[in-house]
């Protein structure tokens, strides 16, 4: 055996120093992107090609008494101006969102939110199209908005959706999950009880690159092709055939280049069905792509959940229940993204990472004036909002005890020997060993350092912050039988193919927005197969060149598609095991496994290698019965559970006692994703995770004013952090496998996004205790800080 | 109006209205889509090229402004089929994810690297705080920047021979 041991994992590749499988590892995307030779949605040039803009309300909710469009017709190079009524005409007017509602393309009846779609041009080039928005004469009716969702189920509140029969109020679901009964008892008994109001303010993606389409219909062959700036190719790709009523064999999606998504891009937007209409009517290829102020105004926002929370524990800091009652501000049409039997999506994770007795939570839906969408935003599900609540409770019970954030946390931890662990609310946590990671955690950070540099600068009056956070995320949906959107399971195809010469293209129901899916995807088949992973050519992206899949968001990839590259890739090497046998002469029990060949048990010198392999396949070699004459294989992943990613984050501040600036001093997250695939992919996944937390506690936020005017409508007032406002990221991780994922991976897409705000707002409040503050909703701007510094009242979210 | 301008060291002439953005004019008539854009502000650079050898945003720049200058787009970066440090640093320390803000961040380390061939980091944020990128956190980008810092052009490690040669821009349809 020891010549097998010491023989090298791939020979050929070995020989040539060309790693094999998981590692850091450059990215195969870089090469283009480094030279601006990325291929995005504006890049997208046709022959003939025309171009879209799109005429939005002004008004938050209004009637629409007329549009004259015969100004806007007459400017030159103007080919169309698409109005509601128009659509009306192709049953196109209205479509069915991604949560059993319907939306408007363009207005009909009423405006329902500033910045909604009205009238499409379609112009020679994008300045006239412009010009001609300005032409065109809209005569409104202004009705009053409902803004505050606490005032939306008011009795006296205007109806938004008027045009949803019999409808007479704005309420859209209640939603329950855990225990009422169980948990009621428990906090009827407990010693104590905390509660808090806390709003996770309506914040928005904001991909670097805006959303847009480019629709080519050919009224010959019938063909839609469609490029978009979609995280879901096929799920795009059937909802049209549904709606539009193109047969869906003569639909085709490409999603080029995405210059970043973080959930922004997997709704269907009105823009993207009017540049289809926009090319059956003039028969040219249309592009749109909004600006920045469409894409903050009327694109998926993220998050406004209203929660309270209440915590019941012992005296000595032992948690027993959780319960919370939610009301989740969706805007003027249910549009979130959410399998169909969650629309509070997972927020019933926010049990946390705690061994409870009960946990109960209620989540009301109702409409308002805004803009729909929601769910987007790197945050799994309502799992940010989740993790968020209960963070930011067990800190405000610390205090109430004079536990220390950290301690408390350790003693409720759930225990690595309670895996698999059912939690209060219906979910069944894969693996964990939190106190590992948090004690990592600690170290990194010099914990009791930190607390004792805090208590001598509290002693000279200044503001030193130390917030702990500990998350646990539920992500990678399916399973199908309990997951679907719209109808569509929540599972992902993925097809493999090992050509004569032994290199390889693996298809993908998945789309990459930055996260390097050419890369980490060609690993997970090189560590399965043996192949160098730029011997893999990963194909994504294209509906008609690749399996069916439900796409990329809620940090699916690894858990759903990496679970199907893992599988097709072992389907290959099984088959790839019949012909070797077939090839060597021999059993296929008789032949052993190494990296990248098969050769006899006892006698390594006879193998094969996939190359060699793959090369007999499409050959000559006499294969046996039910073996085809190819190394392909395909299959659709459908997860037997979620996974269950977790960390422990420790985020330092300082504050300005001044003026209330809060400066990032230092932050540390350690991460457990389960295997860890490429390190420099995960590492900057989590650091663009941390830069979003920071972003969001400290100066991200969709609001409006009480006439529903949109205040966060351009990167002027809707603020993200630059290089400036965020540290050099601290970063450890620990690896505890998945059991039920083929290679142990958890995902990582968001876990720093769903973890780190809380981290933010725990150590500004840590900072503020010399004025006994509990709690400070986000974001936390200098006058939110410098209020709260005063005992004032602090402004939430909304009016 | 004929606008005229050097453009990765070749001069263009074209037509276009006044009123035509450098991005645009850039992107729509040159057809070099490698300078993107992402506001309608001023605030995000990812347009930013470089006009005489200084950073500017595109976006905030009339095309017909640019009109007897030196432009340098992420086009010319690389040189005689080489590399720039910046454009391998990226890579080494993955600068970069959805890769949208990369080539303003890159041109802008140029610049920054052309005055102050050893910056701080102090100093690397502040060049590219007019600048945002949503994927990478920064962190990852200061380290590209220092990567090209320590291996300026000429040193081996900065020779890259898997360039392909730029294409030729200098041809515009009127
Ligand atoms: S496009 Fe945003 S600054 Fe130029
Ligand atoms: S890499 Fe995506 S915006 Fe910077």
């Amino acid at each position: 055996m020891t010549a097998i041991e010491e023989r090298p994992a791939n020979p050929a590749a070995a020989a040539e120093n060309r790693p094999i499988g998981f590692g850091r590892l450059q990215r195969k995307e870089d090469p283009r992107f480094i030279r601006g030779k990325g291929h995005y949605l504006d890049d997208v040039v046709l022959p003939g090609m025309l171009h879209g803009a799109m005429l939005r309300s002004p008004y938050a909710h209004a009637k629409l008494i007329s549009i004259d469009t015969s100004a806007a017709l007459a400017h030159p190079g103007v080919h169309a101006v698409i109005t509601g009524k128009d659509l009306e005409g192709l049953n196109l007017a209205w479509a069915p969102t991604l949560s059993a509602d319907v939306m408007a393309i363009l207005a009909t009846d009423k405006v329902r939110f500033q910045g909604q779609e009205v009238a499409f041009v379609v112009a020679d080039d994008r300045y006239s199209a412009r010009d001609a928005l300005e032409l065109i004469d809209v005569e409104y009716e202004a009705l009053p908005p409902v803004i505050n969702a606490r005032k939306a189920l008011d009795a006296d509140a205007p109806v938004i959706r008027t045009d949803l029969e019999g409808r007479t109020d704005n309420h859209i679901f209640d939603w329950e999950a855990g225990d009422a009964a169980e948990t009621d008892a428990v906090f009827a008994r407990a010693d104590v009880v905390v509660t808090e109001d806390i709003v996770y303010p309506r914040v928005h993606p904001a991909p670097m690159e805006t959303c847009g389409a480019v629709a080519d219909y050919d009224p010959i062959d019938g063909k839609l092709t469609l490029w978009e700036t979609t995280q879901a190719p096929h799920a795009h790709r059937t909802l049209y055939a549904i709606v539009a009523g193109i047969p869906e064999h003569k639909i085709r999606v490409i999603s080029p280049d995405i210059g970043g998504g973080f959930g922004n891009k997997v709704g269907i937007y009105p823009g993207y069905v009017c540049a289809v209409v926009g090319s059956i009517v003039t028969g040219k290829p249309v592009k749109w792509v909004e600006d920045r102020s469409e894409n903050l105004m009327s694109t998926s926002f993220a998050r406004d959940y209203l929660m309270h929370g209440e915590v019941a524990a012992t005296n000595d800091g032992k948690i027993l229940a959780v319960r919370t009652t939610v009301l989740a501000d969706h805007g003027a049409f249910n549009a979130t993204a959410q399998p169909t039997k969650y629309p509070a999506g997972f927020f019933h994770i926010f049990t946390g990472s705690y061994d409870l007795e009960a946990a109960h939570c209620k989540v009301t839906g109702v409409y308002t004036n805004k803009a729909p969408g929601g769910v987007a935003y790197a945050c799994s599900f309502r799992v940010t909002e989740a993790v968020y609540l209960v963070e930011r409770m067990v800190d405000v019970l610390a205090l109430k005890l004079g536990i220390d954030p950290a301690e408390i946390r350790l003693k409720n931890f759930i225990k690595p020997e309670q895996f698999p662990y059912q939690n209060k609310t219906g979910w069944e946590y894969d693996s964990g060993e939190y106190e590992r990671a948090m004690r990592m955690a600690m170290d990194m950070a010099g914990y009791d350092e930190l607390r004792r540099e805090q208590a001598e600068k509290r002693e000279r009056g200044e503001l030193m912050g130390i917030g702990v956070t500990f998350f646990t995320e539920t992500v990678g949906a399916g399973p199908r039988k309990h997951m679907d959107i719209v109808g569509l399971g929540m599972a992902d195809g993925a097809e493999l193919r090992v050509h004569p010469t032994g290199k390889a293209v693996v298809r993908l129901s998945v789309q990459s927005q930055g996260q390097g899916h050419e890369t980490t995807f060609a690993q997970i088949v090189s560590e399965e197969i043996g192949i160098p992973p730029e011997d893999i050519e990963v194909v994504h992206g294209d509906t008609d060149n690749t399996p069916f899949g439900l796409g990329t968001y809620g940090s699916r990839s690894t858990p759903v598609s990496g679970g199907a590259v893992a599988m097709v890739t072992r389907k290959v090497r099984d088959k790839a095991r019949l012909i070797a046998a077939a090839m060597l002469e021999t059993r296929p029990e008789d032949l052993e496994w190494e990296k990248g060949r098969f050769f006899v048990k006892g006698d390594p010198s006879q193998g094969k290698t996939i190359a060699e392999i793959a090369m007999g396949a499409h050959g000559t070699v006499t294969l046996p019965e039910g073996v085809d004459g190819n190394l392909d294989a395909e299959v659709t992943y459908d997860p037997p559970n979620l996974t269950f990613p977790f960390g422990a984050y420790i985020c330092v501040v300082d504050i300005d006692p001044g003026t209330g600036v809060v400066k990032v001093r230092r932050f540390i997250a350690v991460d457990d994703c389960g295997t860890r695939i490429n390190e420099m992919i995960i590492e900057g996944q989590v650091h663009g995770g941390l830069t979003d937390g920071v972003g969001m506690a400290l100066m991200e936020i969709i609001d409006f004013d009480e006439d529903g005017n949109c205040l966060g409508g351009s990167f002027m007032d809707y603020l993200i952090p630059t290089a400036m406002e965020v540290p050099d990221w601290e970063t450890g991780h620990t690896v505890t496998p998945s059991p039920h994922h083929p290679i142990g991976a958890k995902g990582i897409g968001e876990s720093a996004t769903v973890g780190s705000p809380s981290a933010v707002v725990n150590a500004v409040v840590d900072a503020l205790q010399p004025y006994g503050v509990v709690h400070i909703d986000m974001p936390c701007t200098p006058s939110r800080v410098w209020e709260a510094m005063q005992g004032r009242h602090v402004p939430t979210a909304g009016v | 109006m004929k606008i005229t301008m050097t453009v990765n060291g070749d001069s263009v002439t074209s037509e276009a209205e006044p009123r035509v953005l450098l991005v645009h004019f850039l992107r729509d008539v040159l057809g070099l889509t490698g300078t993107h854009w992402g506001c309608d502000t001023s605030n995000c650079g990812l347009c930013a090229v470089l006009m005489d050898g200084v950073p500017v945003k595109s976006c905030t720049v009339l095309a017909a402004m640019a009109s007897g200058h030196e432009i340098r787009t992420v086009e010319g970066l690389a040189t005689g089929g080489t590399l720039d440090p910046v454009q391998q640093g990226f890579m080494e320390e993955h600068g970069l994810q959805c890769g949208f803000c990369t080539p303003g961040m890159m041109l802008t380390a140029r610049a920054l690297l052309d005055k102050n061939p050893d910056p701080d980091e102090d100093t690397i944020r502040e060049a590219i705080s007019g600048q945002i990128c949503r994927c990478t956190g920064y962190a990852t980008i200061v380290r590209s920047i220092k990567w090209a810092a320590a291996h300026p052009a000429g040193s081996s490690q900065a020779e890259t021979p898997a360039e392909t040669p730029a294409e030729e821009t200098a041809e515009v349809p009127a």
